[in-house]
């Protein structure tokens, strides 16, 4: 009963703004004067093969990384935009090792993995080392970074001989060794692979719910997040955790090009995807920062992103699919505060409740419950 | 003809919550001008009713009469347009906005496009004269005290058309010489025809400032007396509220050992400016010893209790127990038995967005039950958290709600059990029953008392002066940063510390 009704509380938000946005993106497609009902079947149609479902996976393992990423400095109110810096820097450094070292396979993969998440952290790093010491805000220093690190991948990849010629014109890192790919299992579609890193993605997803919630470290984090004076009245040191979510953050952003890199790309080129990061953003707002939210909302965003291929085939522009993935979001946003104030009223009420009742036996009523 | 002197008038409301009713048959007359209290303990119904009058809940029956007409309230907007003003407990100020910007913010006077500030500072300056409510209008309200803040809160509604005005605990968090000069105020307000309703626990006041007071029990209404002209006391009320005898603070005997817990010498905490707010103090708590800061607030107190915890650089030595701790951070002197019992709990105390379990956590993460090691332990958390639920009476469904769906009462509750766990060897307390209920008030000095016979030492800090006399072993008065007297519990009277403590007499 309370578990449904739990479920429930956490269902209602996300699903009132995607029915929301869904009425304003049918609205939309009526003023372009196209059928609705035709475009969502075919979207749908085209969105269940088993190859873009497979696509969708592989889409959404990237998506889920980088919201994780995000998520991490959310929970403790840092705003990490600098994904997108990081995340280039890390999959450039990465590929350029695992390209040029000879080792085993799949200890390259490993180092591969390891150098992106260190550089991530690295360059986050210079974030947290600014607004700890010189208390730079992290929105602006992430921004700056971002340019930065743009600016430092063209040069490598131009300028020094670490770049190569991949293909006719396209400058890139050394093509990494057929054993260092994590090239994936063709598993629900005989064609398309789906990503190794899809495996490593749901790693990482039980990682971070272990370590915020079950470690003391977790708590601290979450505690700076929910009450900074209360966390380091309670010994936190804020500066240090500041930090240490940086770094975390950071980390974790350093794997978001790796998918990518691993499992298709096998070189980092100028032409890699680019913008995970603000898609992690929007991702980790309609997940709520809860790794099953997070999943849930790549896998949406990539059935979005995939599906909206089939658009242009029907005359109707693609746009309309980022038209809706905007409205989700900022529906999702409305709607999570309004749930979040319902719970802490219903919540007020049932206290109200336990105490009206006031002779009625409390504790032993909550060890039922319990 | 007679309801027409009524400023507000509740006929027989009813309100429930799903299955359970929290305010039954609940019939209250205020008189127009008049101040009139409305006690009882903690659930009884008292916030509900006010929530009610205010119009944040909607009775499911019954009748609200303001000026003797029928009104439904939809929401606090409605209320205020007929002239009812709420001044919370927790006050509601922008921090980093001044006097003036919070006064008028959100019904801010305009000319054009622009703010009219100088407008606005003059009608803000005519409320203030006329109420006797001085206030620098252009200080950040971060830079003010808290009796300060509360006239904020009381000009705000004010400011707003008010001319009924409820306040929730009003004196709850301010010292004697505060209270005086809120009761001058409200009696300003009440010859200004201005009717006042207040919600307090201190029932001496209420008898000293309340032209009749409405005793709330189990939701309902349960009498009115008027002490202008029956004779009613303190224990009178107290047994209406809850049918027992009013606790005293008072300890039995001395605990005091010769083993020094606290040694503080020469400690000194300065703004960035380089004013000192607490100036080279140095004192000693002795294991089993209670020693009472007493000090209008604002006065270097909650700075002293910062930096005792590490959370606030100061220079000075503290030794604790055998160790020197000046240079530990906090979380090394909360593992080795610092207690911590903070001013506002809602700032520093509490995660009000979190269940009561991992509130329970909060300053003793590191430490069993809440981990081990790096892990944290949630079920023996858990558990530890029903006990201190039970032992304390905190009134709550279940320890999966959120903090702040308890009232503030029985959150200091969960915060005093919290700190009381795991042996401290010290507890550094400001206001432990600041806003707790008659009865838990006396088992929270219960706690206290056989925590301090079995030796520990505690630093009080406390507004309540008959509190802060009765549970202390020796006193000391802050001003300014300073000790400037020491006193002798066993013979001060709060008139006489409260005087030392504005300055204006040495105690004894």
């Amino acid at each position: 009963m309370t578990k449904i009704r739990k479920l429930l509380d956490v269902l209602t938000a996300p699903m009132l703004a995607i029915t929301f946005s869904l009425i304003v993106t049918a609205l939309i497609l009526a003023a372009f004067g196209a059928n609705i009902f035709e475009v969502f079947s075919k979207m749908y149609d085209y969105g269940t093969s088993t190859r873009s479902l497979t696509l969708i996976t592989n889409t959404a393992t990237t998506y889920y990384l980088s919201a994780v990423a995000v998520a991490i400095g959310f929970k403790m109110n840092i705003f990490n935009i600098g994904v997108n810096g990081q995340y280039r820097l890390a999959a450039m450094t990465a590929g350029a090792v695992a390209g040029w070292i000879s080792m085993p396979g799949p200890l390259a993969a490993v180092v591969a993995i390891l150098v992106a998440m260190f550089i991530g952290a690295l360059w986050a790093g210079v974030a947290a080392w600014l607004k700890v010491a010189r208390g730079i805000s992290e929105v602006i220093s992430t921004i700056m970074l971002n340019f930065i690190a743009i600016g430092i991948i063209s040069y490598v990849i131009v300028q020094t001989n670490i770049g190569t010629e991949v293909k006719v014109n396209v400058r890139g890192t050394p093509k990494i060794q057929e054993g260092a790919r994590l090239a994936g299992y063709a598993l629900i579609d005989p064609k398309v692979k789906i990503y190794g890193f899809f495996f490593i993605a749901i790693a990482v997803g039980i990682i971070y719910w272990v370590v915020l919630n079950r470690t003391r470290f977790g708590y601290d984090l979450r505690a700076s997040g929910l009450s900074p004076s209360a966390a380091t009245a309670s010994g936190v040191n804020s500066k240090r955790m500041t930090i240490y979510a940086m770094l975390a953050s950071g980390a974790i952003a350093g794997l978001v090009g790796l998918p990518d890199l691993l499992g298709k790309e096998f070189s980092y080129t100028l032409n890699f995807p680019a913008n995970y990061g603000f898609t992690g953003i929007a991702i980790a707002l309609l997940g709520r920062n809860n790794p099953i939210g997070i999943a849930f909302g790549a896998l949406l965003w990539a059935f979005l992103d995939v599906s909206s291929q089939i658009l242009d085939l029907e005359g109707v522009p693609r746009e309309i699919v980022t038209i809706m993935q905007g409205v989700i979001v900022l529906s999702v946003v409305v709607a999570y505060e309004l749930v979040r104030r319902n719970r802490v009223k219903t919540q007020q009420q049932n206290v109200g409740k336990a105490l009206a009742g006031a002779h009625a036996n409390v504790s032993t009523s909550s060890e039922g419950s319990k | 003809m007679s309801e027409t002197l009524n400023a507000v008038e509740l006929v027989d409301i009813c309100k429930r919550f799903p299955g359970v009713v929290a305010n039954s048959n609940v019939n209250l007359k205020v008189r127009k001008g008049s101040a009139h209290a409305i006690v009882g303990e903690n659930g009884a119904g008292k916030s509900t009713l006010m929530k009610i009058l205010y119009g944040m809940q909607k009775a499911d029956e019954g009748k609200i009469l303001v000026d003797g007409k029928a009104l439904v309230f939809e929401s606090p907007s409605d209320a205020i347009n007929v002239g009812v003003g709420m001044v919370h407990q927790h006050f509601m100020l922008a921090d980093n906005l001044t006097v003036l910007e919070n006064i008028i913010l959100g019904s801010e006077l305009k000319k054009g496009v622009k703010l009219d500030f100088a407008g606005a500072a003059k009608q803000v300056t005519d409320i203030a004269k006329r109420y006797r409510l001085e206030l620098p209008l252009n200080e950040y309200v971060s830079e003010l005290g808290v009796g300060d803040r509360q006239r904020i809160e009381i000009l705000k509604v004010l400011y707003r058309g008010a001319n009924i005005l409820i306040l929730d605990e009003p004196t709850a968090v301010l010292v004697p010489h505060e209270v005086d000069e809120l009761f001058r105020a409200l009696g300003d307000l009440k010859s200004e025809g201005i009717t006042i309703i207040f919600i307090s626990h201190k029932l001496d006041e209420v008898l000293e400032i309340a032209d009749e007071i409405t005793v709330m029990r189990a939701g309902t209404t349960v009498g009115s007396v008027n002490p202008k002209i029956q004779n009613v006391t303190a224990q009178d009320l107290a047994e209406m509220m809850v049918g027992s005898e009013l606790p005293t603070p008072a300890t039995t005997e001395s605990t005091v050992t010769n083993n020094a817990v606290l040694v503080v010498n020469d400690l000194a905490v300065h703004t960035e400016s380089g004013k000192a707010i607490v100036d080279h103090v140095s004192f000693k708590i002795h294991a089993g010893e209670i020693v009472g800061i007493a000090g209008v607030e604002g006065n270097g107190q909650s700075e002293l209790l910062d930096a005792l915890l590490g959370i606030v650089k100061s220079s000075g030595t503290v030794q604790f127990l055998e160790h020197n701790i000046s240079n530990w951070p906090t979380r090394k002197r909360r593992e080795h038995g610092i207690a911590y019992i903070p001013e506002d709990r809602q700032r520093q105390a509490l995660l009000l967005e979190a269940p009561l379990w991992e509130n329970r956590m909060l300053g003793h993460q590191t430490l069993p039950p809440n981990s081990k090691g790096f892990w944290l332990t949630p079920a023996s958390a858990k558990s530890d958290t029903q006990r201190i639920v039970n032992e304390y009476d905190v009134r709550t469904p279940n320890i999966d709600v959120f903090a702040s769906a308890l009232s503030g009462g029985n959150q200091q509750k969960l915060i005093v059990g919290r700190e009381m766990s795991g042996n401290p060897k010290l507890l550094i307390a400001a206001h432990p029953t600041r806003g707790v209920d008659v009865g838990a008030q006396a088992a929270i000095w219960d706690h206290l008392r056989a925590a301090r016979a079995a030796g520990l030492a505690v630093l009080l800090i406390s507004a309540d002066l008959d509190e802060l006399i009765g549970l202390s072993d020796s006193l000391k008065v802050i001003l300014r940063g300073k000790f400037v007297a020491d006193a002798d519990p066993t013979t001060v009277t709060p008139q006489i510390l409260g005087n030392a403590m504005t300055g204006a007499g040495a105690a004894a």
